[in-house]
């Protein structure tokens, strides 16, 4: 009797026999037409395989093939700019061996075979190096360096070395232990890379989302949850971090959703700029794609291996965003083979180590100093869609990921069917990493930064207050004082917070749009209010000149920005003066910067 | 997949619609099934687990009466199929593929499992053209193109399905040619599938048409496998065919309840409300096969209509639906209570393919915008209505009191058009208008520019 064969089939499990030998883990293909499978459960010489793809047409006695190792994730140069499905094929290969429908039993390496990487080695033969050492470079799209780095487990004296031109396949060079260097190593999806140290997460990674630059910020090596029901904009937040977050390499994974929003990344990303470095998005994107109607296993294995390249960058010294589009896919994967296991079930059926599996994987993000020399710094920030069933926050996947992420930006229907985007709910949200990247903040943008925002969000909580009265005595019973700050946080909301991600000038607002918009808003709350204060009535007060100039504010480029604060600051001056007796001459008292001051 | 065919006297136990055969080697798992009993109508079924010990079969009739032990079990090698082609157009069917229309069964180009195989992402083409459906919350507020899957939400006694059969009725692309239309009844009533039907026979547009009917006395079973025939036959119409292809299922909802019975009956672990756990997967098989292929002429789109269990939006029917679907269309009842036809709620409609399909060169340059500004004041006018029912109309803001003005005229004016069907254009002047009667500041979204430039203004 020879190799295993399969015994029992059902869904996305299988059963095997004999498999005494086998591993936790293990890769395994079933079947004539070889499914890929993973080992899951060993019992006696019986097997449990969760196989990668559709099982239908598979048969009692069909034989499968052991692999020896697990499912790992081939980490080289070719990655960035590669579509990947949930088990590390690119989607572009498999298209051209079995065309445009998927076919069950795809091989596709990652990386392709053929390409010849110039490699450039930064150390001579002689020295020594340990895992994480810099061996030398590839220039793998412009603007981006793929550093070639000692496997974590190895080390040694370097025996060969040489610059060229190689294939993944081809040794670049070798440890005097025999060890072959290349180009491109292995590593299991579900083990964390080693780092050398983890570092406090506390500059920002600016998305150019003023609602997250300014409110809740998140810290390079910083992780996100983003819950929403279904249309409040979870997809569009992930979209925009992939186009504008200050993020060296983007890793994004769509893991169980829509094919067409796969579609749209491709036609989008190539065409679009980063807005930092000027050169095409996709060059330093790897998307990892396991739509919504693709075997459910792999959507789990998706996750897992998206995190992997994320380490792998980080490792060369990279801010790496690792945008998770949902995780709770991930997670009903995780139920789904559970209770085909006939495991007994937590919460809602998710078995009971779904929170404990999870925090594992955000632990997996962080700012850290990588193995090995040259010292350099690396982080991955992850920001993580959360799809709540009903929009019920809390379900355990949300509750979960709440425990685990460090910032917590909850998107609320309400304000997306009021087309309020991002919808974002300012009551809930938080960020723990708004304390720490502060001084980062008042360094870099301005020294009121910190200030300004605790005035928007003082200004939005009292807005809830008082439309809570206006809802029980109507707004008209309000004193004017109130019924002005209802008028300036309505602006708040439609000029500070709303921002379009359709829009080609606003939909990123570099973070001196976003200071001087907050700045002229409670500037031009403070003018009104001291008119008011004065004698003036709020109706006969005319706020359309310095709203109009607040718009032209948020639609102003770069080149346009002074001028266009100015113009608004003196329209802001002209209603602050509007209380006083005689016509006075412009003050110019107010300004962007000390609005909040 | 062939496999020979292989049958088999007597099963060894049955309950409900599982059958369970011992020692089936060589079952194949996902093939189709028959199954023969004396005194007893032939039934189907799909073998769902192999094993040595049990091979387990899921039938797609009624097991009443169903003995075990004298029933033949013929194993056909094939995977679930349905044959498909240009033939099909013209054609009515059951939910099993069977004709009843009194024609020969169809033989078709060529013979599909029913279960697609998922497109690969990298070969979607993105859906941007435009699906003028004549209906101005559609195509003002909530863009259809083709290859989307759009489903409606109605609830029950709203006409959900009647909207969209005006859809199909109506829709065109502009300077194309007309869809071919897949119409997969799932469970529903006579009546119901008479007066989605009734809308084409005038029309020749029958012609142009296949239909599948899953009607309320079919097998429940049936309903899992009818709209993947349709798909199926879909697929081909769009993809092979290169046409233009709209599919109408309806209703979602007793396709899910039939989803759930059968789970019931695996005794597989409940989720939310006894749906199964795979309830989002499962109905992503079928909405999935929406698209368009890059380097084909054709589409395929959908439109489904389920019925919100208690107009329940949050109930899993609609919440699964809506997690995978590119947007929704959602009934009011309150709207259509008063009269308001169609009776579209467009707060929580949506669709998430609007953008690539409007704009300048393709809709209207101001489309975006002044979207997004009916959206807000009709919101605001929502919400303002709601504090005027406590503290009367006396005591909103005079904004306030402006917006709900404006949601009365946007709800009678804007939605209510009734059987007219308008062109973009006439639904962009239908908002321009009601625009126009609002004080120009608290247009906030809509910049000067794009003010200036609106159809009519001076000089724009
Ligand atoms: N920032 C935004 N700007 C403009 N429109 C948005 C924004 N966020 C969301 N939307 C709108 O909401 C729709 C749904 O957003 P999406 O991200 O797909 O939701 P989710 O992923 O939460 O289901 C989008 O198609 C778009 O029309
Ligand atoms: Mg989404």
């Amino acid at each position: 009797m020879s190799g295993p064969l399969v015994v029992m089939a059902a869904g996305a499990l299988a059963r095997l026999r004999p498999m005494r030998e086998a591993s936790l883990n293990e890769l395994v293909r079933v079947g004539e037409a070889g499914l890929l499978g993973e080992v899951i459960r060993v019992e006696g010489d019986v097997a449990t395989v969760q196989l990668f793809e559709e099982t239908a047409g598979l048969r009692l006695g069909e034989p499968a093939r052991p692999t020896g190792g697990p499912l790992t994730a081939e980490l080289g140069p070719g990655l960035a700019g590669s579509v990947l499905d949930g088990v590390g094929r690119p989607l572009e290969a498999v298209a051209r061996a079995s065309g445009a429908f998927l076919q069950p039993g795809a091989e596709a390496a990652t990386l392709s075979r053929e390409h010849r990487w110039e490699f450039r080695a930064a150390i001579r033969p002689g020295s020594t190096v340990a895992g994480g050492d810099v061996l030398g470079t590839v220039d793998e799209k412009p603007g981006l360096e793929h550093r070639i780095l000692v496997p974590p487990r190895a080390a040694g004296r370097i025996a060969a070395l040489e610059d060229g031109s190689y294939t993944v396949d081809e040794p670049i060079g070798a440890l005097e232990d025999g060890t072959e260097l290349r180009l491109a190593q292995p590593w299991p999806v579900r083990v964390p890379r080693p780092v050398a140290a983890r570092l406090r997460g506390d500059r920002p990674m600016v998305t150019g989302q003023r609602v997250f630059d300014l409110l809740f910020p998140v810290a390079q090596g910083g992780t996100v949850a983003v819950p929403g029901g279904f249309g409040t904009g979870k997809t569009v937040i992930e979209q925009t971090l992939a186009k504008f977050a200050e993020a060296d390499v983007v890793v994004y994974v769509g893991c169980g959703e829509r094919g067409n929003e796969m579609a749209e990344v491709l036609e989008e990303f190539p065409a679009l700029e980063d807005p930092r470095s000027g050169r095409s998005i996709m060059d330093r994107t790897v998307l990892v794609v396991n739509t919504s109607n693709m075997p459910v296993a792999a959507r789990e294995a998706s996750t897992y291996l998206g995190m992997t390249v994320a380490e792998y960058y980080r490792d060369m010294g990279y801010r790496v965003a690792l945008l998770s589009d949902s995780l709770s896919r991930w997670a009903e994967a995780l139920r789904e083979i559970a209770s085909r296991l006939q495991e007994l079930p937590g919460e809602e059926g998710y078995p009971t180590y779904l929170s404990s599996r999870l925090g594992a994987l955000f632990e997996r993000a962080g700012r850290c100093a990588p193995l090995g020399k040259p010292e350099r710094e690396g982080a991955v920030t992850f920001v993580a869609a959360v799809s709540p069933p009903g929009g019920d926050f809390s379900e355990p996947v949300t509750q979960a990921s709440l425990r685990a992420a460090g910032a917590l930006w909850a998107l609320d229907p309400a304000l997306a069917h009021q087309r309020q985007f991002p919808a974002v709910d300012w009551e809930v949200s938080y960020s723990l990493y708004a304390g720490p990247t502060a001084a980062w903040f008042a360094d870099e943008v301005g020294a009121d930064w910190p200030d300004l925002r605790q005035e928007i969000l003082t200004l939005l909580e009292r807005d809830r207050e008082l439309r809570d009265v206006a809802g029980l005595v109507g707004p008209e019973a309000l004193e004017d004082g109130d019924r002005l700050l209802l008028q300036v946080a309505r602006l708040v909301r439609e000029l500070l917070i709303g921002q379009s991600a359709v829009d080609p000038v606003d939909a990123f607002s570099p973070l001196a749009r976003t200071h001087a918009l907050a700045g002229l808003l409670v500037a031009l709350r403070d003018g009104a209010r001291s008119a008011i204060d004065r004698g003036r009535a709020l109706e006969s007060l005319d706020l359309a000149p310095a709203v109009r100039a607040l718009s032209a504010v948020r639609r102003a480029g770069p080149d346009e920005l002074p001028a266009r604060v100015v113009e608004a600051r003196s329209a802001i001056a002209a209603l602050r003066r509007e209380g006083t007796a005689g016509d006075q001459p412009a003050g110019g008292d107010v300004t962007a910067g000390e609005g909040g001051a | 997949m062939t496999a020979p065919v292989r049958t088999y006297r007597g099963a060894a136990g049955a309950s409900g619609p599982l059958l369970y055969l011992p020692d089936a080697r060589g079952a194949v798992l996902g093939e189709w099934v028959a199954l023969e009993s004396p005194g007893q109508p032939a039934r189907r079924g799909q073998v769902i687990e192999v094993g040595t010990q049990l091979t387990v079969i899921q039938l797609l009739e009624e097991s009443h009466g169903l003995a075990p032990a004298s029933t033949r079990v013929k194993l056909t090698g094939e995977l679930a199929g349905m044959p498909v082609g240009l033939e099909l157009l013209g054609r009515v069917l059951d939910g099993a593929g069977n004709p009843l229309d009194g024609l020969p069964r169809p033989v078709g180009e060529a013979w599909r499992p029913v279960w697609g195989a998922p497109l690969n992402p990298v070969r979607r083409a993105r859906p941007a053209d435009v699906i003028e459906t004549g209906i101005s919350a559609i195509d003002g507020l909530n863009t259809l193109v083709r290859g989307q899957k759009l489903p409606v939400f109605s609830g029950p006694g709203l006409p959900g399905l009647d909207l969209a059969a005006r859809v199909v009725e109506s829709a065109r692309v502009p300077g194309g040619e007309p869809f071919a239309v897949v119409f997969v009844a799932i469970g529903i009533t006579e009546r119901e599938t008479r007066g989605f039907l009734e809308r084409f026979e005038d029309r020749e547009a029958l012609e142009r048409t296949v239909v599948f009917l899953n009607r309320t006395s079919d097998p429940t079973l049936e309903r899992l496998l009818a709209p993947r025939l349709a798909l199926t036959v879909a697929e081909h119409l769009a993809f092979e065919a290169g046409l233009h292809v709209l599919v109408v299922m309806a209703d979602i909802t007793h396709y899910c309840e039939a989803l759930r019975e059968i789970a019931a009956y695996r005794e597989e672990i409940p989720g939310r409300r006894g749906y199964p756990g795979y309830m989002y997967t499962d109905l992503a098989t079928l909405f999935e096969r929406a698209g368009i292929l890059r380097d084909g002429t054709g589409s395929l789109t959908q439109l489904p209509v389920l019925t919100m269990p208690d107009d329940d939006i949050t109930h899993p029917i609609p919440d699964l639906t809506g997690y995978i679907t590119e947007g929704q269309i959602v009934l009011g009842r309150d709207l259509h209570r008063r009269g308001v036809s169609p009776p579209v709620d467009v707060l929580p409609s949506l669709s998430r393919l609007m953008k690539a399909g409007i704009g300048r060169g393709r809709t209207a340059s101001f489309h975006r915008a002044w979207a997004d500004q009916i959206y807000a004041l009709y919101a605001q006018g929502r919400e303002a209505r709601l504090t005027a029912a406590i503290v009367g109309e006396a005591g909103l803001s005079e904004a306030d009191r402006r917006a709900v003005g404006f949601a009365d005229r946007f709800e009678g004016e804007f939605l209510g058009q009734g059987d007219r069907r308008r062109s973009f254009d006439e639904t962009f002047a239908v908002g321009w208008t009601l625009l126009e009667s609002m004080p120009r500041d608290e247009l906030l979204r809509i910049d000067d520019e794009t003010w200036a430039a609106r159809p009519g203004a001076d000089g724009g």
